[in-house]
C-alpha cells in the first residue's frame, strides 16, 4: 500500500483469522491476556484515551472519555453493561461487516478490553438482521472463544468474569441510534429515549451501559498492545489512527479500504490503490462525504483531507467515512430523493417535526424530480429543515435528513431550479432537465 | 396453535442471556418466522405474548415496527432489491424493471401462483458491491441481470 502503516485488514488479508486457531497463531488475545495480568482497569482506560481514538459510528466522540462517564463501581454497584453496535444501516457504509466477516476475534478482544476497563459483566453484540452470515460468523466466533475459555468465569485465570452475547435487531436504521438501540435490546420499538439520563447512568435496564461500535472496539487492541504514541503517529493530531473508508457509487473499485484519517479525499478517488478512478471515465460531480447523512458536497471539494475538522471546514462531516460518489450523468435531485424517502422510512415518528418532515422533504423532491415541482418549493425544503434541525428533536435522524436537504440547495441549486423550469429531469426521462450546470461545475469547467 | 417444543426450548434457553425476559422477543419472533411459515400469525403473536409475559398488543407493536417481520403470508421464494443510493447509482432501478418481468410480481406483491414475492428496501451494507439483491435470506453481490435472471430462474 502507499507508504503508510496498516493494521485494520492486516490479519483479515491472511484468510483464517476469521476461526480461533488462525486468529491465536497471529498473536491474538495476547493482548487481552497480557492486559488482564499487568494492568488495571484504569490504565486500560488511560491508553485509550491518551491515544485519541475516536468513535467509528459516525459521531467521532473521544472513546477512552466516554469509557470515564461510566460511574465509580466503587461507589455505584449496579450491573454494568456494554452493547455493540453492529447495527450498521447509514447508507453507503459497509465496513463494519467486513470486521464481522473476516475479523470477529479481533472485535472481541476489543469487546473484553472494553469490558474490563468499564467492569462490565456482559456484553450485547446487536447485529443488524439482515447481516446473517456476519452474525452467523460472529457467533461461531463467541462460541469458540467460550469453549476455550476467553470468554465466561475467571478468563486467564485473572478473576475477571464477563458473558458475551449475540442479539439479532430486525431491519430499522434507529436501532442505530444508541438509545434506540438500547430500547430495542430490551424487546421494545426502536424508539430513541430523550438524554439525559445518558446511558452511562441509565442504560440497559436502566442500569450503566456504553455502546461503542464494532470499528471502534476493534481499534482497542491494537491501541493497548502497541500503545497511544504508536497510534498517535498515525492520522492527525486530532483524529489519530487509521480508519475504514467504504467507497460506493460511480468509481472503478468500489470497496472497503483502510487508510489513515487525514489522507485527501483525491487520493481515496483516484489512486490505484483505492477505487481507481472514475466509473466509465466520467466526471466528478458531487459526493457524499460520509454516509448520505453527512449531504453531498460539490467535486470542487474533492481535495479536503478525510478527518473530522477537515469535514466541518467544508461544513460536511466525517460521519462513517461513506464515501458515495455521484458522478456527472446522474442527477443530484434524483439522489437526494432518494436519501429522502429513505429517512422518510425510518423515522420512528415519536417526534412530529421528523415524522411529518421526512414525509415532506421525500415529497418536495420527488415532486421536483417528476416535473411538478415549484420555485418556491425550494426555499419550502430549507424551511422545513429549519424546523427539524438542529437539536429538535429526541434523537439525529431528524438531523440526518435535513443536513442533506440543506447540502443540496446550498450547492446545487441551480440544478433543483432547473429541474422545476425544465418540468423535470432528462436524465430519468421525466422532463429536460440537462444537469451539470451548477456555478460550482461551471467554475470548474472555467478552470480545466 | 401453540409454539413447538423446539421453540419453547429454544427460547427458555434465550431469556437467560437478558435480566428481563421481553428482550428475548425480537430474536424469538426471527426464529417464529424462520420456522413457522415466513410470516408472524396473530396466533404466534398470541402465543409469544404467553411466553413472555406481555400483552399481545405489545408484541404486535414489535412487530409492526420492524421491517423485517411480515404480517402478511410471502410468496414460496422472497426477492429483495435494495434501492438505496449506492444501488440506485449503480443500476437498482434497471434490477427491480427487470426483476418485475422475471418474478410476475409487483415490488411489494406477490406473483399469481404465488411463486414469488417482491419487495424493495433501504440500505442492506452492501454499497461497495451494489447492486444487490436478498434471495430468500441470501446476498448476492455485484449482481448483473443475467445472474439475477440465473437466480430467479433456480427458484422452485
Amino acid at each position: 500500500m502507499s507508504g503508510f502503516e496498516t493494521y485494520l485488514l492486516s490479519r483479515a488479508e491472511k484468510g483464517d483469522a476469521h476461526t480461533l486457531d488462525g486468529y491465536k497463531a497471529l498473536g491474538g488475545y495476547a493482548t487481552l491476556e497480557r492486559a488482564l495480568k499487568d494492568m488495571s482497569p484504569e490504565e486500560v482506560t488511560a491508553v485509550v484515551k491518551d491515544s485519541g481514538l475516536r468513535g467509528r459510528g459516525g459521531a467521532g466522540f473521544p472513546t477512552g472519555l466516554k469509557w470515564t462517564f461510566m460511574p465509580d463501581p466503587e461507589k455505584d454497584k449496579r450491573r454494568r453493561y456494554l452493547a455493540i453496535n453492529a447495527d450498521e444501516s447509514e447508507p453507503g457504509t459497509c465496513k463494519d461487516r467486513v470486521i464481522m466477516d473476516d475479523d470477529p476475534h479481533g472485535m472481541l478482544e476489543g469487546i473484553l478490553l472494553a469490558c474490563y476497563a468499564m467492569r462490565c459483566e456482559a456484553a450485547y453484540i446487536y447485529v443488524r438482521g439482515e447481516y446473517r452470515h456476519q452474525y452467523e460468523r460472529t457467533e461461531q466466533a463467541v462460541k469458540d472463544a467460550y469453549a476455550a475459555g476467553i470468554i465466561g468465569k475467571d478468563i486467564f485465570g485473572s478473576g475477571f468474569d464477563c458473558e458475551v452475547y449475540m442479539h439479532k435487531g430486525a431491519g430499522a436504521y434507529i436501532c442505530g441510534e444508541e438509545t434506540g438501540l438500547m430500547e430495542s435490546l430490551e424487546g421494545k420499538r426502536g424508539h430513541p429515549r430523550p438524554k439525559p439520563p445518558f446511558p452511562a447512568g441509565f442504560g440497559l435496564w436502566g442500569q450503566p451501559t456504553t455502546v461503542n461500535n464494532v470499528e471502534t472496539l476493534f481499534n482497542v487492541p491494537f491501541i493497548v498492545e502497541k500503545g497511544a504514541e504508536w497510534y498517535r503517529s498515525m492520522g492527525t493530531e486530532k483524529s489519530p489512527g487509521n480508519i475504514l473508508i467504504g467507497i460506493s457509487g460511480s468509481v472503478n473499485k468500489p470497496g472497503v479500504y483502510e487508510a489513515p484519517l487525514g489522507i485527501s479525499a483525491r487520493t481515496l478517488l483516484e489512486s490505484e490503490d483505492f477505487a481507481g478512478g472514475m466509473w466509465k471515465g466520467r466526471k466528478l460531480k458531487a459526493w457524499f462525504t460520509g454516509g448520505s447523512s453527512c449531504g453531498m458536497v460539490p467535486a470542487s471539494t474533492i481535495d479536503t483531507p478525510m478527518d473530522h475538522d477537515s469535514m466541518m471546514e467544508i461544513g460536511s462531516m466525517l460521519g462513517t467515512a461513506a464515501m458515495i460518489i455521484i458522478d456527472d450523468s446522474q442527477c443530484v435531485v434524483r439522489a437526494s430523493e432518494v436519501v429522502a424517502r429513505f429517512y422518510d422510512h425510518e423515522s420512528c415518528g415519536q417526534c412530529s417535526q421528523c415524522r411529518e418532515g421526512t414525509q415532506w422533504l421525500h415529497q418536495i423532491f420527488r415532486r421536483i424530480e417528476n416535473g411538478q415541482g415549484r420555485l418556491e418549493d425550494i426555499d419550502m425544503l430549507t424551511a422545513i429543515a429549519s424546523g427539524m434541525a438542529p437539536g429538535k428533536t429526541i434523537c439525529a435522524l431528524s438531523d440526518a435528513a435535513a443536513i442533506p436537504t440543506n447540502q443540496v440547495v446550498k450547492h446545487f441549486r441551480d440544478e433543483l431550479e432547473e429541474h422545476v423550469r425544465a418540468k423535470g429531469c432528462a436524465i430519468n426521462g421525466t422532463g429536460a432537465c440537462a444537469h451539470g450546470h451548477t456555478a460550482d461545475n461551471q467554475e470548474l469547467e472555467a478552470q480545466a | 396453535m401453540a409454539l413447538p417444543k423446539n421453540l419453547t426450548d429454544e427460547f427458555t434457553e434465550l431469556v437467560t442471556h437478558y435480566p428481563e425476559r421481553q428482550a428475548g422477543l425480537i430474536p424469538a419472533l426471527h426464529r417464529c418466522q424462520e420456522e413457522l411459515g415466513g410470516w408472524i400469525t396473530p396466533e404466534i403473536m398470541e402465543d409469544l405474548a404467553a411466553f413472555f409475559e406481555i400483552e399481545p398488543s405489545e408484541v404486535f407493536a414489535v412487530v409492526s415496527f420492524y421491517p423485517m417481520f411480515r404480517l402478511t403470508p410471502p410468496g414460496r421464494n422472497v426477492v429483495k432489491v435494495c434501492h438505496n443510493i449506492s444501488c440506485e447509482l449503480r443500476g437498482a432501478r434497471e434490477v427491480i424493471e427487470r426483476a418485475k418481468e422475471l418474478t410476475g410480481a409487483d415490488v411489494h406483491g406477490t406473483s399469481p401462483d404465488g411463486k414469488f414475492t417482491l419487495e424493495v428496501v433501504e440500505c442492506q451494507g452492501c454499497c461497495a458491491t451494489a447492486p444487490m439483491i436478498d434471495l430468500n435470506d441470501k446476498f448476492h453481490e455485484d449482481l448483473t441481470l443475467d445472474e439475477l435472471e440465473r437466480l430467479i430462474g433456480a427458484c422452485k
